[in-house]
């Protein structure tokens, strides 16, 4: 593999898709013609004026974007070292990034002329944010989840039924996201004619993971000119959480030129990495093919996926995105990892020193983000992605905790 | 490039071709529902009338199938199957039968774990044939096609409803044995193919390879298998056998002789086909 040269970290990926051996279009002949229609459509509406000032008229006063860049100052004080800000993604409409990406993709469905929309969901948030634009924007949906994660998030399958969503149980495979996208694949190849498949997170074939990352990149975008702004400089880190990672290639892509900005990724570690029950798919798999691209998988020595997990749905995903598989390997980005009790305990540290309830994912982003702080010391300037509100998740940590609502 | 080989693919369309009439190609999954009667129909799916043998082997995220096929991968998986089990399979298969070609056909991962060269390797010395993977089109093929000519195995690829006639230009490029044809837009099993758009469909193919064309999917009684057996050079069943074979595994009661004798009626079918067009 190729280690791109210093500051050509954003001409990935190239014409096929790749970003270094990672990404690429591994689909069904039936699905191929579609993805490259998409690819062309994609690039089209890019180097459309028209396209982005649409967009934008939406970001600004639909999702209610920029979202604020915010000095959390009990949260440094008590960690004793850098500077520690949050980008507050989890006061979008909707209560996370997700919807940064449906709005872009809702705007390319009705421009591709497609009536139909359909989408996959873990833990509901990519769901609520797909059925809120269908709402808005007038077009049918339809929701995959697994029967397993319908039964634990049901406030969130209820958000989609009053939003006019219909949500449909998967019971193939194991009743998890990952089935939920292999039955969203088989209804797009079903349904080829009408039906536009809005992909949550920055993986699947060719282009979803760069267009994903492209309408994720507002976060970026944003934090970087806003840090600029507020401090002078630029952050010695940033630091997001990881399930696909959509969130977190949307905060570090605009950074990715600043060599001189560490980028620090997040997985979850479940309930370690030794007990094999995790999603950490850099930390803990290896590379291989699934849901239409290459890149890092949790899997057996068959090639068999194995299933990930984690106490946030929104992590709970054998994968990640291609081109963190790519930073991962050329060493722009560092990935860690935090466990399920870690990400509770910095859940609470949040609701009790920064008045934000945190969802679970940016929880496991912030237990790290303290090891950051202290390592950088009082100089430093540590930028987190507050991505998701922590509302959907209180049953979870109540249980968790041992409390009964 | 297209590469012509004399393998067991080859010399059975020829054979098929003289005696004038389309082919059976039958599919099962490698260790469904269990290893031991997986063998058991493998092994008698020649004598049911069985021209051809595609066997899958098992993947946990099957992405292009419909519940029968995703159920079948599921049970194998459960009985222990692997990739090196299903090789296994063939090289006892080969024991007793050497003309009969098998086609492994599954997803990319499996093979990728493996290694494409230490894979195409093995299952050539097994006595594998032609491999199809679905999630493989051919702007991802290249490494696997580079490492199958090696070892002198045929990749087949599919082509669909919604390939054009340019695309169909790069499909059959570096496609060998024969081109299958995906006769409905959808997963296995699920949709019946519509014999009207399947005759025109096979003819466009035809335009863009010499290759002997096999149509797939949707295919699952003896009169549907009988019409396409008009137009096209093999016919393949897949979910219906497989369907029997879970309800017989869910009886309790022996798949094997269920599941021959379905084949032998679709074999039946397929043979006097063009016969019953000729005599009328």
């Amino acid at each position: 593999m190729n280690a791109p040269t210093p500051n050509n970290y954003s001409a990935y990926p190239d014409a096929n898709g790749r970003f270094g051996d990672y990404g690429g279009r591994y689909v069904a002949e039936t699905l191929m013609p579609l993805v490259l229609d998409l690819g062309q459509a994609y690039e089209d509406a890019k180097n459309d004026p028209a396209f982005h000032a649409e967009m934008s008229g939406y970001m600004t006063h639909y999702v209610g974007r920029p979202s604020p860049l915010y000095f959390a100052e009990r949260l440094t004080q008590h960690f004793g070292g850098a500077k520690i800000y949050f980008k507050r993604d989890e006061l979008n409409h909707t209560g996370a990034h997700k919807i940064n990406n449906c709005i872009g993709q809702i705007l390319l469905a009705r421009r591709m002329g497609k009536t139909r929309i359909i989408a996959e969901t873990g833990a509901g948030q990519h769901g609520v944010a797909t059925a809120t634009v269908c709402a808005r924007f007038g077009y049918p949906c339809i929701v995959y989840m697994g029967a397993t994660d319908v039964e634990r998030q049901k406030p969130n399958v209820f958000r989609m039924n009053l939003l006019g969503a219909e949500v449909r149980p998967v019971t193939s495979g194991t009743g998890t996201l990952k089935d939920a996208m292999n039955e969203a694949m088989r209804d797009w190849v079903t349904n080829v004619d009408d039906t536009y498949y809005i992909i949550g997170t920055a993986a699947g074939p060719h282009p979803y993971p760069a267009m994903v990352r492209d309408f994720q990149s507002v976060i970026g975008t944003e934090a970087r000119a806003q840090m600029l702004e507020r401090e002078g400089r630029l952050p010695d880190a940033i630091v997001a959480c990881i399930g696909g990672g959509s969130n977190a290639i949307g905060l570090f892509h605009p950074f990715l030129a600043d060599e001189n900005v560490r980028l620090i990724g997040v997985e979850a570690a479940g309930h370690g990495l030794s007990t094999g029950m995790h999603a950490a798919s850099l930390t803990g798999g290896r590379p291989g093919v699934l849901h239409g691209n290459k890149t890092y998988l949790l899997q057996d020595d068959d090639g068999q996926i194995i299933d990930a997990h984690s106490i946030s749905a929104g992590l709970d995903y054998p994968g990640i995105g291609p081109e963190h598989s790519w930073l991962h390997d050329v060493g722009r980005a560092q990935y860690v990892s935090a466990t399920d009790q870690e990400a509770l305990d910095a859940f609470q540290l949040c609701s009790q020193l920064e008045g934000i309830i945190p969802a679970l994912e940016p929880a496991h982003a912030l237990a790290r983000v303290g090891d950051v702080a202290k390592e950088l010391g009082k100089d430093g300037i540590v930028l987190m992605n507050l991505c998701g509100r922590g509302d959907k998740d209180i049953f979870t940590v109540a249980e968790a905790l041992g409390s009964r609502l | 490039m297209t590469r012509m080989r004399q393998n067991r693919i080859t010399s059975r369309f020829e054979a098929l071709k003289t005696e004038g009439r389309a082919g059976l190609i039958t599919y099962v999954m490698a260790g469904d529902p269990d290893v031991e009667t997986a063998f058991e129909i493998l092994k008698g799916l020649p004598a049911a009338g069985a021209d051809l043998i595609e066997l899958g082997f098992p993947f946990s995220d099957p992405m292009a199938e419909g519940p029968p096929i995703q159920r079948a991968a599921l049970r194998a998986l459960k009985a222990g199957m692997t990739l090196r089990g299903t090789l296994d399979l063939v090289r006892r298969f080969r024991v007793n039968d050497q003309t009969t070609p098998i086609i492994l056909m599954g997803y990319t991962n499996p093979v990728l774990s493996y290694g494409f060269g230490p894979f195409a390797a093995d299952a050539a010395a097994a006595g594998v044939d032609g491999l199809i993977i679905v999630d493989s089109p051919p702007e991802e093929a290249a490494e696997l096609s580079d490492a199958l000519d090696v070892a002198g195995i045929s990749l087949i690829r599919l082509t669909a409803p919604t390939t054009d006639d340019k695309r169909l230009e790069t499909v059959v490029k570096r496609t060998s044995g024969f081109v299958y044809y995906v006769s409905v837009a959808g997963v296995t099993g699920v949709k019946e193919a519509d014999a009207a758009t399947v005759a025109p469909a096979v003819a466009r193919v035809r335009k863009a390879s010499n290759l002997p064309v096999a149509v797939g999917f949707g295919i699952k009684t003896p009169e549907r298998a009988a019409a396409v057996a008009l137009v096209a050079d093999a016919v393949v069943v897949g979910s219906a056998l497989v369907e029997e074979i879970a309800s017989a595994a869910a009886t309790d009661s022996l798949a094997a002789p269920k599941v021959l004798a379905s084949v032998a009626a679709l074999a039946q079918a397929v043979r006097m086909a063009r016969l019953d067009v000729n005599v009328t």
